[in-house]
Formats: C-alpha cells, sequence, structure tokens
C-alpha cells in the first residue's frame, strides 16, 4: 500500500510538472535619467520540456501580469445635490498596484476557465473585481471597481494586451512591457503563467525596479532628507533670478 | 524638449512649462498679483501632483515678486509700513487657515469647501470691481466727474481707533481693518493654496483708495515674504517643491513678469481695473461652471500620499 503511493507520488511530477518556464528581462534596473520618457522592457522566456512530457494537442499559452508599486487610491462620485454636481460616495482601494499590466499569446478569456482565472487572478477584470482587492459593499462597490479601471486604463497604467506575447519558436516566448513616463518608481514584479488545455502547467516570478538615478535621485534625497536646508535653496534660487532678471531689464 | 521632474515625478515639456510661466508671469507683472490662481490649475491640468504643483508655484510666485518688488522699490512705490501690517495679520490668519483646513479635512469636506470659496470670493470680488470700473466708464462717457476722494470725506471703518499715518499710500486710517483685511487674506491663502494679490489689490484699491502705484508695489513686497515662506514650509512639511520644475516656471516667470510691469506702466488706471476684473470674474465662473454643469466622467481618482 506505501509502495503503491510512493510510487503514484514519484510518477506526479513527471506527468503534471513536467513543464517548467525559465524567464529573463531584458534589464533588471531601468534608470529615470533627466531625459526619461517612459521605458520598455522585454520578458523572454522558454519553456523547458523533458523526455516524458506529453504532446499538448492545443499548445502553450502565456500570461504575464506586471504588478508596479502599491499604494492607497481612493475613487470618488459626484452626485448632483440640488443645484450642483459634489463628491458623494467615495471607495478606497488599499494597497493596490499603481500600474498593471496583462500580456498573453490569447485573450485571457480563452486561455483558461472563468472560475480558475478568477482564482488565480488572471487577466485586468479578474484583478479588480477580485474580493481582497476592495472592501465589498454588497454590489455598491461595483461601479468604483468599474470607475477605477476605465481611469486606469484611460491613463495608459492599467493596460491589457491579448497578443501581448509572441512565440518565436513553439517553446520559445517574448512580451514586451510599454512602460509610460507616468509610471511610478518603484519595484515591479512580473508573473508568468503557462497554461496548456486551461490548466496552470507552471508558474515564474522575476522583477525588476524603476528607479532614479544621478541628479533626479540626488535631488529626490536631498528634498527628503534635507528638506529644511533644500526649501530654503529653492527660495535662495527664487530670489537670485529675480533680482537677476531686474539687473538685465534695468534700462529706465 | 522632455525633461523629467524629479519631485513630480513626470516628464514635461520644457518649452510648455516655460511659456506658462511667461504667461502668469505676465499677469502677475502687469496687476501686481501672484497669479497662483491660474497656475496651479494649469499645472494640475499637465498633470501635476497638486500638492507638488501648490508648493512649487509659490518659488514661482517669490521670483516674479522679487523683480516686481525690485521694480516697485526703485519707483518708490512701496509702502513698507502698510506692509508689515499687511505681513502680521496675514501671519496670524494662515496659522487659523491652517487648522481650519485640517479641520475639514477631518470633516471630509474639504473640495467642496474649496471650490464654493473659489467661486463666492472670485464672482464677488470680480462682479464688484467689474460693476465699479463700469461704472467709472459710464461717468467718464458722461463727462460727470465722480467725486472720487475729497478731503475730510472717508468711510466710517477707517475712522475706528488706533488710526495712524501711511504717508507712502496718502492713507490716514484705523489699523484695525487693515488687519482685518490682512487676517482674512492670509486665511484664504492657507485654505485655498493661494498668495492672495487679488484679494488685497482691488481692496487696497477700491476700500482704502490707496493710489494704483503704490498698490502693486506693496502687494508684491508682501507676496514675496509670503510666497518665501510658504516655498520652505512647503519643502519641510510636505516634500513637494520641485527643483527643476521651480527653476523653468521662474525662468518663464521672471521674464514674463518684466514686461507685465512694463505694460502695466502704460496702463490707463480705469483699464488696468476693468481687466483685473474681467480676470477675477472668469475665473470664479469657471469654477461655478464646473460646480453645476454634469461632469462628463462623474469618478475621479485620487491616489493618497503616504509618508515615505
Amino acid at each position: 500500500m506505501r509502495l503503491l503511493a510512493l510510487l503514484i507520488l514519484l510518477m506526479l511530477p513527471g506527468e503534471v510538472l513536467a513543464e517548467t518556464i525559465v524567464a529573463s528581462l531584458s534589464t533588471s534596473r531601468v534608470a529615470i535619467t533627466s531625459n526619461y520618457t517612459g521605458a520598455s522592457i522585454v520578458v523572454f522566456g522558454a519553456i523547458e520540456r523533458d523526455s516524458q512530457t506529453v504532446a499538448r494537442t492545443g499548445g502553450y499559452d502565456i500570461v504575464v501580469t506586471v504588478r508596479g508599486p502599491r499604494q492607497s487610491v481612493m475613487v470618488r462620485a459626484k452626485e448632483r445635490f440640488g443645484l450642483i454636481w459634489l463628491n458623494r460616495e467615495q471607495q478606497r482601494f488599499f494597497d493596490i498596484p499603481l500600474y498593471i499590466a496583462v500580456l498573453s499569446s490569447r485573450p485571457v478569456t480563452e486561455v483558461t476557465t472563468d472560475a480558475l482565472r478568477r482564482r488565480l487572478k488572471i487577466g485586468l477584470e479578474a484583478i479588480v473585481y477580485a474580493p481582497d482587492f476592495t472592501v465589498d459593499r454588497g454590489g455598491r462597490d461595483e461601479p468604483f471597481r468599474q470607475a477605477l479601471l476605465r481611469l486606469r486604463r484611460q491613463d495608459r497604467l492599467y493596460v491589457e494586451n491579448p497578443r501581448g506575447v509572441t512565440f518565436l519558436t513553439p517553446t520559445l516566448f517574448r512580451a514586451p512591457v510599454g512602460l509610460p513616463a507616468t509610471a511610478p518608481p518603484g519595484n515591479y514584479d512580473v508573473d508568468i503563467v503557462l497554461f496548456a488545455d486551461n490548466v496552470v502547467l507552471s508558474r515564474a516570478q522575476t522583477h525588476f525596479e524603476l528607479v532614479k538615478i544621478g541628479f533626479e535621485q540626488q535631488v529626490a534625497a536631498a528634498a527628503r532628507e534635507w528638506s529644511l536646508v533644500y526649501g530654503v535653496a529653492v527660495g535662495g534660487i527664487a530670489l537670485f533670478f529675480g533680482w537677476l532678471a531686474s539687473v538685465i531689464f534695468r534700462r529706465d | 524638449m522632455q525633461v523629467y521632474l524629479p519631485i513630480a515625478e513626470i516628464p514635461v515639456s520644457v518649452l510648455m512649462i516655460l511659456s506658462m510661466g511667461a504667461a502668469v508671469g505676465f499677469i502677475s507683472g502687469l496687476f501686481g498679483i501672484g497669479g497662483g490662481f491660474l497656475m496651479t490649475p494649469l499645472l494640475i491640468f499637465l498633470g501635476i501632483p497638486p500638492a507638488v504643483a501648490v508648493g512649487t508655484q509659490q518659488a514661482q510666485i517669490a521670483a516674479s515678486s522679487t523683480t516686481g518688488a525690485l521694480a516697485a522699490w526703485r519707483r518708490d512705490a512701496i509702502d513698507l509700513k502698510l506692509c508689515g501690517f499687511l505681513l502680521a495679520g496675514g501671519f496670524l490668519g494662515t496659522l487659523l487657515g491652517v487648522f481650519f483646513f485640517a479641520a475639514m479635512r477631518r470633516a471630509g469636506q474639504l473640495e467642496l469647501v474649496i471650490v464654493v470659496s473659489y467661486v463666492t470670493l472670485f464672482t464677488v470680488i470680480g462682479g464688484l470691481m467689474l460693476r465699479e470700473s463700469i461704472r467709472e466708464f459710464w461717468s467718464k462717457r458722461r463727462g460727470v466727474p465722480r467725486p472720487v476722494r475729497r478731503a475730510g470725506v472717508h468711510p466710517a471703518y477707517l475712522g475706528l481707533p488706533l488710526r495712524m499715518r501711511f504717508p507712502r499710500s496718502k492713507l490716514y486710517a484705523s489699523v484695525i481693518p487693515i488687519l482685518g483685511l490682512a487676517l482674512f487674506v492670509g486665511f484664504a491663502g492657507a485654505v485655498l493654496g493661494i498668495g492672495g494679490g487679488f484679494i488685497v489689490v482691488p481692496a487696497l484699491l477700491y476700500l482704502f483708495r490707496v493710489p494704483p502705484a503704490v498698490v502693486i508695489g506693496t502687494s508684491q513686497f508682501q507676496i514675496l515674504w509670503t510666497t518665501l515662506a510658504a516655498t520652505v514650509l512647503h519643502a519641510l512639511v510636505n516634500d513637494s517643491v520641485d527643483v527643476v520644475l521651480a527653476i523653468m516656471l521662474i525662468i518663464g516667470g521672471v521674464f514674463g513678469a518684466q514686461f507685465g510691469a512694463r505694460a502695466g506702466r502704460n496702463l490707463r488706471a480705469e483699464l488696468f481695473r476693468f481687466l483685473l476684473a474681467i480676470l477675477v470674474l472668469s475665473v470664479g465662473l469657471r469654477f461655478a461652471i464646473e460646480l453645476v454643469v454634469e461632469p462628463a466622467e462623474p469618478f475621479s481618482l485620487q491616489i493618497l500620499e503616504t509618508r515615505r
């Protein structure tokens, strides 16, 4: 009996975990310099198979999810109140990624079942409508989730690209991630999931950081750590330029 | 050409910021007002976080008022004594305003307070100024000289106790209404994030009948000190002053202010008042429209600031 169980256990990984993904990024550190206007990072990956791997009839699907630094966001709704429009209801989203990109080789709805998609948070809708994304208020949170998704999509900070992952060979893929200039500095997590026939075969995680360097970093550090000196210095610059202009323009 | 702002954390077009600074600087130099009530919404419209917009434009106003104040200084158009009283009252008002600001934020109605105050303040002040200057035009056209200022006839509030002479402003008035004005301006400035020049200028012009040349110089001198203090405070408390943005705004602003000040000297006084009235009134109406018209997008999103 025990022997049988051991045999099954030994066979299981060979069956289920036959494929693994190996992934890498074109860079693990994106530098913000004074002429920074956004960046592009490429996720490269390979699906590794061994001799026992069964042939997949439906082919592979890859979903890459990039999540940016987290912060709390408040969404407010304006309503008519007498003559004027006021912010009435509001919904707080506690510690959510300010940037999300979902790239896949096919539309996420075709990659797997709805139930699995919701459970694994595959696709923007599944992420934003997840119960732990904000406080559930019995349906009243629904329009706020919708609004958050719409507004972030408008700013191109939540993006979904159903053709974002391309296969170079049947087992080799690449996925370019476009970071708009407004994407906040910080740590970005990249989650890569391999699907075949609606089920997850393998997952891989990696991450990169978006950081200010050089002058930008020094200014930010000075403003944070030496705020009094920094403030006085900015005031001094203002006085100096004001005086300089009056010298330049003094003709009368 | 794009440049990345280290504190605002977005790239902006250098040319755009320079010309915005020049445009607001021109208006600032022309009317002797700070121009914060124009610059702040413009910066926010460009996508700069509101806290950074408010903090940084204080530095720009400081620079353009330095130029303005120096020019006024050479023309001997600053009433230092009056300015001292304005600053003293303004300081107290700012403190009260900061407490009120915090209280309204706790009550969750800060945004409403701000928009409604903008609408009332700007439409009322702008409307009063417009009425005054239209009446002025009217009587001039009919050739009936208005009794502008006769010796010995003064509004009652100037005759309150503690009267004092302000020779530079040709004013002999009680310091109580002057301190009251400064208190109100400081309060409104702290709550609305504005310098308050557009309140001080018309008040000195209409309520205290100070000569226009002295009004502008005095108001710019006062704004200079207020905004310098505000720049340091914003940097200290909120880390929200972007030096790169500030320098670009300043360079645009000082040039604009210089030309504005020249244009202002050639402008007839009643036309000057009329234009200022139109400017203030239109800002008020813009906020009123925002309040009344159904928004295209009823939802708004705000990233909550966290201590870093």
